[in-house]
Protein backbone atom coordinates (compact mmCIF):
# COMPACT_ATOMS: atom_id res chain seq x y z
CA UNK A 1 0.00 0.00 0.00
CA UNK A 2 2.64 2.59 0.75
CA UNK A 3 5.88 1.86 -1.63
CA UNK A 4 9.30 3.41 -1.09
CA UNK A 5 11.96 2.93 -3.39
CA UNK A 6 15.37 4.10 -2.84
CA UNK A 7 14.43 6.89 -1.13
CA UNK A 8 17.14 9.68 0.01
CA UNK A 9 17.10 12.62 2.11
CA UNK A 10 19.19 15.57 2.74
CA UNK A 11 19.81 18.31 5.17
CA UNK A 12 22.55 19.97 3.74
CA UNK A 13 25.23 18.29 3.01
CA UNK A 14 24.15 15.65 5.50
CA UNK A 15 22.59 12.73 4.21
CA UNK A 16 20.13 11.43 6.45
CA UNK A 17 18.41 8.68 4.43
CA UNK A 18 20.87 7.06 2.48
CA UNK A 19 18.77 4.54 0.12
CA UNK A 20 15.50 3.16 1.67
CA UNK A 21 13.74 0.29 -0.04
CA UNK A 22 10.78 -1.18 1.88
CA UNK A 23 6.82 -1.87 0.66
CA UNK A 24 3.85 -1.37 3.69
CA UNK A 25 1.17 -3.81 3.15
CA UNK A 26 -2.47 -3.68 3.61
CA UNK A 27 -3.03 -3.74 7.16
CA UNK A 28 0.22 -4.01 8.29
CA UNK A 29 1.63 -3.05 11.38
CA UNK A 30 5.34 -1.76 11.24
CA UNK A 31 7.47 -0.55 13.97
CA UNK A 32 10.66 0.86 13.12
CA UNK A 33 13.50 1.16 15.70
CA UNK A 34 16.91 2.26 15.69
CA UNK A 35 19.35 4.63 16.91
CA UNK A 36 18.75 8.21 17.57
CA UNK A 37 19.63 10.19 14.42
CA UNK A 38 19.70 6.81 12.66
CA UNK A 39 17.12 9.04 10.33
CA UNK A 40 14.02 6.89 11.17
CA UNK A 41 11.56 9.89 12.00
CA UNK A 42 12.68 11.63 8.64
CA UNK A 43 11.85 8.16 7.18
CA UNK A 44 8.43 8.61 8.08
CA UNK A 45 8.08 12.43 7.93
CA UNK A 46 8.83 11.48 4.02
CA UNK A 47 6.14 9.28 3.91
CA UNK A 48 3.00 11.73 4.28
CA UNK A 49 5.61 14.42 2.53
CA UNK A 50 6.35 16.73 5.25
CA UNK A 51 10.21 15.91 4.26
CA UNK A 52 10.71 16.42 0.69
CA UNK A 53 12.44 13.54 -0.22
CA UNK A 54 15.75 14.33 -1.96
CA UNK A 55 15.76 11.24 -4.31
CA UNK A 56 13.72 8.60 -4.84
CA UNK A 57 10.14 7.62 -4.79
CA UNK A 58 7.28 6.99 -2.52
CA UNK A 59 3.93 5.20 -3.80
CA UNK A 60 0.63 5.34 -2.13
CA UNK A 61 -1.24 2.79 -3.71
CA UNK A 62 0.58 2.51 -6.67
CA UNK A 63 0.36 6.27 -7.64
CA UNK A 64 3.98 7.99 -7.29
CA UNK A 65 3.30 10.95 -4.86
CA UNK A 66 6.77 12.19 -5.34
CA UNK A 67 5.60 13.31 -8.38
CA UNK A 68 4.25 16.58 -8.41
CA UNK A 69 3.18 17.00 -11.55
CA UNK A 70 0.64 14.26 -10.56
CA UNK A 71 -0.33 14.80 -7.22
CA UNK A 72 -1.71 17.27 -5.11
CA UNK A 73 0.69 17.07 -1.80
CA UNK A 74 -2.28 17.88 0.35
CA UNK A 75 -4.39 14.78 -1.10
CA UNK A 76 -1.59 12.49 0.07
CA UNK A 77 -1.77 13.95 3.39
CA UNK A 78 -5.27 13.23 3.79
CA UNK A 79 -4.98 9.87 3.35
CA UNK A 80 -1.82 8.88 5.70
CA UNK A 81 -2.85 10.53 9.29
CA UNK A 82 0.41 11.21 11.37
CA UNK A 83 0.51 11.72 15.27
CA UNK A 84 3.50 13.23 16.90
CA UNK A 85 5.67 12.95 19.74
CA UNK A 86 4.98 16.21 20.87
CA UNK A 87 0.99 15.63 19.90
CA UNK A 88 1.18 18.79 18.59
CA UNK A 89 -2.74 19.67 19.46
CA UNK A 90 -3.67 23.47 18.71
CA UNK A 91 -4.41 25.10 22.03
CA UNK A 92 -6.65 27.32 20.89
CA UNK A 93 -9.43 24.70 20.14
CA UNK A 94 -10.90 22.49 22.28
CA UNK A 95 -10.53 18.41 22.02
CA UNK A 96 -13.76 18.57 20.16
CA UNK A 97 -12.37 21.31 17.97
CA UNK A 98 -9.26 19.96 17.45
CA UNK A 99 -10.82 17.19 15.87
CA UNK A 100 -13.89 18.81 13.84
CA UNK A 101 -11.65 20.95 12.11
CA UNK A 102 -9.57 19.28 9.42
CA UNK A 103 -12.73 17.37 8.43
CA UNK A 104 -14.98 20.17 7.90
CA UNK A 105 -12.74 22.51 6.20
CA UNK A 106 -10.57 19.74 4.08
CA UNK A 107 -13.73 17.32 3.71
CA UNK A 108 -15.96 19.36 3.72
CA UNK A 109 -18.52 17.89 5.97
CA UNK A 110 -20.86 19.48 8.39
CA UNK A 111 -20.43 20.26 11.70
CA UNK A 112 -22.85 17.56 12.35
CA UNK A 113 -21.66 14.89 10.67
CA UNK A 114 -18.21 15.77 11.77
CA UNK A 115 -19.12 16.56 15.75
CA UNK A 116 -21.03 12.81 15.45
CA UNK A 117 -17.74 11.49 13.77
CA UNK A 118 -15.43 13.36 16.64
CA UNK A 119 -17.56 11.92 19.36
CA UNK A 120 -17.53 8.61 17.90
CA UNK A 121 -13.50 8.82 18.18
CA UNK A 122 -13.69 9.81 21.35
CA UNK A 123 -15.61 7.06 22.79
CA UNK A 124 -12.95 4.93 20.70
CA UNK A 125 -9.90 6.68 22.74
CA UNK A 126 -11.99 6.88 25.75
CA UNK A 127 -12.28 10.46 26.01
CA UNK A 128 -15.83 11.83 25.50
CA UNK A 129 -15.92 13.94 28.74
CA UNK A 130 -13.13 15.51 27.49
CA UNK A 131 -14.63 16.78 24.48
CA UNK A 132 -14.84 20.73 25.69
CA UNK A 133 -11.60 20.54 27.71
CA UNK A 134 -8.74 22.38 26.06
CA UNK A 135 -5.35 20.61 25.50
CA UNK A 136 -3.42 22.62 28.81
CA UNK A 137 -6.18 20.88 30.68
CA UNK A 138 -5.23 17.21 29.59
CA UNK A 139 -2.60 15.31 30.45
CA UNK A 140 0.06 14.03 28.34
CA UNK A 141 -1.70 10.80 27.44
CA UNK A 142 -5.07 12.34 27.12
CA UNK A 143 -3.54 14.87 24.60
CA UNK A 144 -1.74 12.16 22.46
CA UNK A 145 -5.39 9.85 22.52
CA UNK A 146 -7.07 13.39 20.89
CA UNK A 147 -4.39 13.78 18.75
CA UNK A 148 -4.72 9.94 17.28
CA UNK A 149 -8.71 11.17 17.15
CA UNK A 150 -7.92 13.66 14.98
CA UNK A 151 -5.75 12.47 12.65
CA UNK A 152 -8.53 9.19 12.53
CA UNK A 153 -11.15 11.61 11.53
CA UNK A 154 -9.57 12.14 8.24
CA UNK A 155 -10.52 8.37 7.61
CA UNK A 156 -6.76 7.89 6.75
CA UNK A 157 -5.97 4.93 4.76
CA UNK A 158 -2.69 4.32 6.76
CA UNK A 159 -1.62 6.00 10.20
CA UNK A 160 2.07 7.03 11.02
CA UNK A 161 3.15 7.37 14.56
CA UNK A 162 6.20 9.51 15.11
CA UNK A 163 7.79 8.12 18.82
CA UNK A 164 3.77 8.59 20.31
CA UNK A 165 4.99 8.16 23.41
CA UNK A 166 8.42 9.39 24.07
CA UNK A 167 7.15 12.71 25.47
CA UNK A 168 5.00 10.99 27.82
CA UNK A 169 5.04 9.99 31.50
CA UNK A 170 5.87 6.29 32.48
CA UNK A 171 2.15 5.81 33.56
CA UNK A 172 0.37 7.43 30.50
CA UNK A 173 2.10 5.33 28.03
CA UNK A 174 0.11 1.91 28.19
CA UNK A 175 -3.01 4.13 27.61
CA UNK A 176 -1.49 5.50 24.45
CA UNK A 177 -0.21 2.06 23.51
CA UNK A 178 -3.68 0.05 24.11
CA UNK A 179 -5.14 2.77 21.37
CA UNK A 180 -2.79 1.64 19.20
CA UNK A 181 -3.02 -1.70 19.49
CA UNK A 182 -7.04 -1.56 18.90
CA UNK A 183 -5.87 -0.01 15.78
CA UNK A 184 -3.55 -2.22 14.52
CA UNK A 185 -6.17 -5.36 15.41
CA UNK A 186 -9.03 -3.23 13.58
CA UNK A 187 -6.64 -3.89 10.58
CA UNK A 188 -5.36 -0.17 9.87
CA UNK A 189 -2.08 0.24 7.98
CA UNK A 190 0.57 1.45 10.85
CA UNK A 191 3.71 2.64 10.64
CA UNK A 192 5.41 3.62 14.30
CA UNK A 193 8.43 4.93 15.12
CA UNK A 194 9.26 3.60 18.52
CA UNK A 195 11.96 2.78 21.51
CA UNK A 196 8.81 0.73 23.07
CA UNK A 197 10.29 -2.74 22.41
CA UNK A 198 7.27 -4.55 24.43
CA UNK A 199 4.94 -2.65 21.80
CA UNK A 200 6.49 -3.73 18.60
CA UNK A 201 7.02 -7.23 19.98
CA UNK A 202 3.08 -7.45 20.71
CA UNK A 203 1.54 -6.02 18.01
CA UNK A 204 3.83 -5.70 15.02
CA UNK A 205 3.72 -7.52 11.74
CA UNK A 206 7.19 -6.63 10.91
CA UNK A 207 10.04 -4.95 12.65
CA UNK A 208 12.64 -2.13 10.30
CA UNK A 209 15.86 -1.75 12.09
CA UNK A 210 17.23 1.77 10.90
CA UNK A 211 21.04 2.78 11.72
CA UNK A 212 22.92 5.41 9.52
CA UNK A 213 20.22 5.99 7.09
CA UNK A 214 19.74 2.17 5.31
CA UNK A 215 17.45 -0.68 6.90
CA UNK A 216 19.96 -2.90 8.57
CA UNK A 217 17.86 -5.71 9.13
CA UNK A 218 13.74 -6.37 9.06
CA UNK A 219 11.96 -8.79 9.84
CA UNK A 220 9.07 -10.33 12.24
CA UNK A 221 9.22 -9.07 15.79
CA UNK A 222 10.43 -12.43 16.86
CA UNK A 223 13.02 -13.02 14.64
CA UNK A 224 14.56 -9.30 14.69
CA UNK A 225 14.64 -9.54 18.67
CA UNK A 226 15.21 -12.95 19.54
CA UNK A 227 17.93 -13.52 16.33
CA UNK A 228 19.31 -10.46 15.08
CA UNK A 229 21.12 -11.34 12.44
CA UNK A 230 23.37 -7.65 11.94
CA UNK A 231 26.19 -6.88 14.63
CA UNK A 232 24.32 -3.66 14.70
CA UNK A 233 21.51 -4.91 15.51
CA UNK A 234 23.08 -6.98 17.67
CA UNK A 235 24.81 -4.06 19.73
CA UNK A 236 21.85 -1.63 19.26
CA UNK A 237 19.10 -4.53 21.06
CA UNK A 238 21.88 -4.64 23.88
CA UNK A 239 21.78 -1.39 25.07
CA UNK A 240 18.30 -0.86 25.40
CA UNK A 241 16.55 -4.33 26.06
CA UNK B 1 15.64 85.67 35.74
CA UNK B 2 12.45 87.69 35.33
CA UNK B 3 9.70 85.48 34.70
CA UNK B 4 6.23 85.85 35.83
CA UNK B 5 4.65 82.34 36.63
CA UNK B 6 0.96 82.24 35.34
CA UNK B 7 -0.85 78.76 35.56
CA UNK B 8 -4.28 80.62 34.91
CA UNK B 9 -2.91 80.33 31.02
CA UNK B 10 -2.77 76.28 31.41
CA UNK B 11 -6.44 76.50 33.15
CA UNK B 12 -8.13 79.22 30.46
CA UNK B 13 -6.11 77.15 28.21
CA UNK B 14 -7.22 73.34 29.11
CA UNK B 15 -10.30 73.00 26.20
CA UNK B 16 -8.05 74.26 23.70
CA UNK B 17 -5.29 71.48 24.81
CA UNK B 18 -8.25 68.66 25.15
CA UNK B 19 -8.85 69.43 21.53
CA UNK B 20 -5.45 68.86 20.65
CA UNK B 21 -5.35 65.96 22.55
CA UNK B 22 -8.48 64.46 20.90
CA UNK B 23 -7.11 65.05 17.16
CA UNK B 24 -3.76 63.21 18.74
CA UNK B 25 -5.98 60.18 19.72
CA UNK B 26 -8.15 59.79 16.79
CA UNK B 27 -5.04 60.18 14.26
CA UNK B 28 -3.40 57.64 16.23
CA UNK B 29 -6.21 55.30 16.59
CA UNK B 30 -6.94 55.10 12.69
CA UNK B 31 -3.21 55.44 12.22
CA UNK B 32 -2.56 51.97 14.07
CA UNK B 33 -5.61 50.43 12.88
CA UNK B 34 -4.75 50.71 9.28
CA UNK B 35 -1.54 49.97 10.67
CA UNK B 36 -2.37 46.64 11.79
CA UNK B 37 -4.51 45.84 8.45
CA UNK B 38 -1.62 46.35 5.89
CA UNK B 39 1.33 45.28 8.58
CA UNK B 40 -0.92 41.74 9.25
CA UNK B 41 -0.40 41.07 5.67
CA UNK B 42 2.94 42.15 5.44
CA UNK B 43 4.27 40.54 7.92
CA UNK B 44 2.77 37.16 6.31
CA UNK B 45 4.76 37.94 3.49
CA UNK B 46 7.72 38.10 5.75
CA UNK B 47 7.67 34.23 6.38
CA UNK B 48 6.49 33.80 2.59
CA UNK B 49 8.43 30.99 1.04
CA UNK B 50 7.50 32.93 -2.58
CA UNK B 51 10.76 34.68 -2.77
CA UNK B 52 9.03 37.70 -4.61
CA UNK B 53 5.96 38.16 -1.68
CA UNK B 54 9.19 37.85 0.92
CA UNK B 55 11.45 40.10 -1.08
CA UNK B 56 9.00 43.31 -1.83
CA UNK B 57 7.64 43.31 2.03
CA UNK B 58 11.38 43.06 3.41
CA UNK B 59 11.93 45.87 0.66
CA UNK B 60 9.36 48.07 2.10
CA UNK B 61 10.03 47.06 6.13
CA UNK B 62 13.27 48.23 5.88
CA UNK B 63 13.01 51.48 3.44
CA UNK B 64 9.95 52.46 5.90
CA UNK B 65 12.03 51.54 9.36
CA UNK B 66 15.50 52.85 7.89
CA UNK B 67 14.30 56.57 6.96
CA UNK B 68 12.25 58.99 9.92
CA UNK B 69 8.45 59.06 10.33
CA UNK B 70 9.35 63.07 9.40
CA UNK B 71 10.87 62.50 6.10
CA UNK B 72 8.04 60.39 5.05
CA UNK B 73 5.64 63.00 6.47
CA UNK B 74 7.30 65.77 4.32
CA UNK B 75 7.37 63.39 1.76
CA UNK B 76 3.91 62.91 1.62
CA UNK B 77 2.77 66.63 2.27
CA UNK B 78 5.45 68.39 0.18
CA UNK B 79 6.87 66.31 -2.54
CA UNK B 80 4.07 64.20 -3.60
CA UNK B 81 1.41 67.30 -5.07
CA UNK B 82 4.86 67.83 -7.45
CA UNK B 83 4.07 64.57 -8.75
CA UNK B 84 0.15 64.32 -8.36
CA UNK B 85 -0.62 67.73 -9.17
CA UNK B 86 -2.40 68.57 -6.53
CA UNK B 87 -2.70 69.44 -2.92
CA UNK B 88 -2.88 67.08 0.02
CA UNK B 89 -4.67 68.16 2.93
CA UNK B 90 -2.86 67.94 6.15
CA UNK B 91 -4.94 65.53 7.73
CA UNK B 92 -4.70 62.96 5.03
CA UNK B 93 -1.14 63.57 4.58
CA UNK B 94 -0.45 62.41 8.24
CA UNK B 95 -2.48 58.98 8.26
CA UNK B 96 -1.10 58.35 5.37
CA UNK B 97 2.21 58.45 6.94
CA UNK B 98 1.40 57.49 9.68
CA UNK B 99 -0.36 54.66 8.55
CA UNK B 100 2.66 53.38 6.58
CA UNK B 101 4.92 54.44 9.00
CA UNK B 102 3.14 51.97 11.53
CA UNK B 103 2.67 49.45 9.17
CA UNK B 104 6.08 48.10 9.13
CA UNK B 105 6.47 48.14 12.83
CA UNK B 106 3.51 46.05 13.29
CA UNK B 107 4.71 44.24 10.16
CA UNK B 108 7.79 43.00 12.15
CA UNK B 109 5.68 42.49 15.21
CA UNK B 110 3.50 39.70 13.02
CA UNK B 111 6.56 38.17 11.65
CA UNK B 112 8.38 37.64 15.29
CA UNK B 113 4.30 36.46 16.28
CA UNK B 114 3.87 34.01 13.86
CA UNK B 115 7.95 32.58 14.13
CA UNK B 116 7.34 32.06 17.91
CA UNK B 117 4.41 29.96 17.01
CA UNK B 118 5.48 26.07 17.62
CA UNK B 119 6.88 24.17 14.57
CA UNK B 120 4.48 21.49 15.20
CA UNK B 121 1.22 23.83 14.83
CA UNK B 122 1.80 23.74 10.93
CA UNK B 123 3.04 20.55 10.46
CA UNK B 124 -0.02 18.93 11.97
CA UNK B 125 -2.32 21.30 10.12
CA UNK B 126 -0.60 20.53 6.96
CA UNK B 127 -0.18 16.45 7.92
CA UNK B 128 -4.31 16.48 8.18
CA UNK B 129 -4.66 18.02 4.92
CA UNK B 130 -4.94 21.50 5.25
CA UNK B 131 -3.50 24.42 3.06
CA UNK B 132 -0.86 26.34 3.85
CA UNK B 133 -3.13 29.41 3.78
CA UNK B 134 -5.98 27.22 5.39
CA UNK B 135 -3.29 26.43 8.64
CA UNK B 136 -2.13 29.89 8.66
CA UNK B 137 -5.44 31.18 8.63
CA UNK B 138 -6.95 28.50 11.12
CA UNK B 139 -4.47 27.39 13.34
CA UNK B 140 -1.14 29.87 13.41
CA UNK B 141 -2.73 33.87 13.01
CA UNK B 142 -5.26 32.84 15.77
CA UNK B 143 -2.50 31.87 18.36
CA UNK B 144 -0.81 34.99 17.17
CA UNK B 145 -2.96 37.37 18.00
CA UNK B 146 -2.68 36.28 21.48
CA UNK B 147 1.02 36.72 21.77
CA UNK B 148 1.41 40.35 19.76
CA UNK B 149 -1.42 42.10 21.77
CA UNK B 150 1.57 43.43 24.07
CA UNK B 151 4.11 44.65 21.44
CA UNK B 152 0.66 46.25 19.69
CA UNK B 153 0.44 48.77 22.58
CA UNK B 154 3.97 49.34 23.01
CA UNK B 155 3.48 50.44 18.97
CA UNK B 156 0.13 52.23 19.56
CA UNK B 157 1.90 54.26 22.42
CA UNK B 158 4.88 54.86 20.31
CA UNK B 159 3.24 56.24 17.65
CA UNK B 160 0.93 58.68 20.03
CA UNK B 161 4.02 60.35 20.79
CA UNK B 162 5.43 60.68 17.28
CA UNK B 163 1.81 61.67 15.92
CA UNK B 164 3.34 65.22 17.64
CA UNK B 165 5.76 65.38 14.26
CA UNK B 166 2.47 66.17 12.36
CA UNK B 167 2.52 69.59 14.40
CA UNK B 168 5.33 70.49 11.33
CA UNK B 169 2.11 70.40 8.80
CA UNK B 170 -0.09 72.57 10.99
CA UNK B 171 -2.18 69.90 11.93
CA UNK B 172 -3.83 70.95 15.32
CA UNK B 173 -2.98 67.53 17.34
CA UNK B 174 -1.67 68.49 20.77
CA UNK B 175 1.84 69.86 20.58
CA UNK B 176 0.53 72.21 17.68
CA UNK B 177 -2.00 73.63 19.98
CA UNK B 178 0.85 73.92 22.77
CA UNK B 179 3.10 76.24 20.20
CA UNK B 180 -0.60 77.89 19.48
CA UNK B 181 -0.91 78.60 23.10
CA UNK B 182 2.73 79.60 23.90
CA UNK B 183 2.57 81.81 20.58
CA UNK B 184 -0.25 83.68 22.22
CA UNK B 185 1.15 84.19 25.98
CA UNK B 186 5.06 82.71 26.21
CA UNK B 187 4.57 81.19 29.24
CA UNK B 188 6.69 78.19 28.28
CA UNK B 189 7.51 76.57 31.11
CA UNK B 190 3.42 76.38 31.83
CA UNK B 191 2.18 75.26 28.43
CA UNK B 192 4.70 72.52 27.63
CA UNK B 193 3.89 71.17 30.97
CA UNK B 194 0.68 70.46 30.60
CA UNK B 195 1.24 69.34 27.19
CA UNK B 196 3.40 66.51 28.98
CA UNK B 197 0.90 65.47 31.45
CA UNK B 198 -1.97 65.55 28.46
CA UNK B 199 0.41 62.96 26.83
CA UNK B 200 1.17 60.94 30.25
CA UNK B 201 -2.85 60.88 30.97
CA UNK B 202 -2.97 58.88 27.41
CA UNK B 203 0.08 57.15 27.48
CA UNK B 204 0.08 55.59 31.34
CA UNK B 205 -3.47 54.02 31.00
CA UNK B 206 -2.64 52.11 27.77
CA UNK B 207 0.80 51.67 29.47
CA UNK B 208 -1.01 49.73 32.20
CA UNK B 209 -3.47 48.15 30.39
CA UNK B 210 -0.38 46.75 28.45
CA UNK B 211 1.08 45.32 31.07
CA UNK B 212 -2.15 43.82 32.45
CA UNK B 213 -2.70 41.74 29.75
CA UNK B 214 0.34 40.87 29.39
CA UNK B 215 0.77 39.51 32.76
CA UNK B 216 -2.77 37.46 32.30
CA UNK B 217 -1.79 35.73 29.14
CA UNK B 218 1.86 34.81 31.21
CA UNK B 219 -0.76 32.51 33.51
CA UNK B 220 -3.18 31.83 30.70
CA UNK B 221 -0.19 30.55 28.87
Amino acid sequence: MIKAVNLQKDFGSLRVLKGITTEIKQGEAVCIIGPSGSGKSTFLRCLNLLEQPTAGQIFIEGVEVTNHKLIDVNQVRVEVGMVFQRFNLFPHMTALQNITLAPMKVRGLSLEEAEERAYQLLDKVGLRDKADEYPDNLSGGQQQRIAIARALAMRPKAMLFDEPTSALDPEMIKEVLDVMKDLVNEGMTTVVVTHEMGFAREAADRVLFIDDGLIIEEGAPDQVFSHPQSDRTKSFLSKIL
Amino acid sequence: MDYTWSWDVVFSSLPVLAQGAWMTIRLTCIAVGLGILIGTFLGMGRVSSVKIIFALSSSYVHFIRGTPLLVQLFFIYYALPIVLGRHVPPFAAAIVAMSLNSAAYVAEIVRAGIQSIDRGQMEAARSLGMTYQQAMLYIIIPQTFKRIVPPLGNEFIAMLKDSSLVSTIALEELVRKGQIIYGRTYKSFEVWTAVALFFLLMTLPITALVNYTERRMKAGD
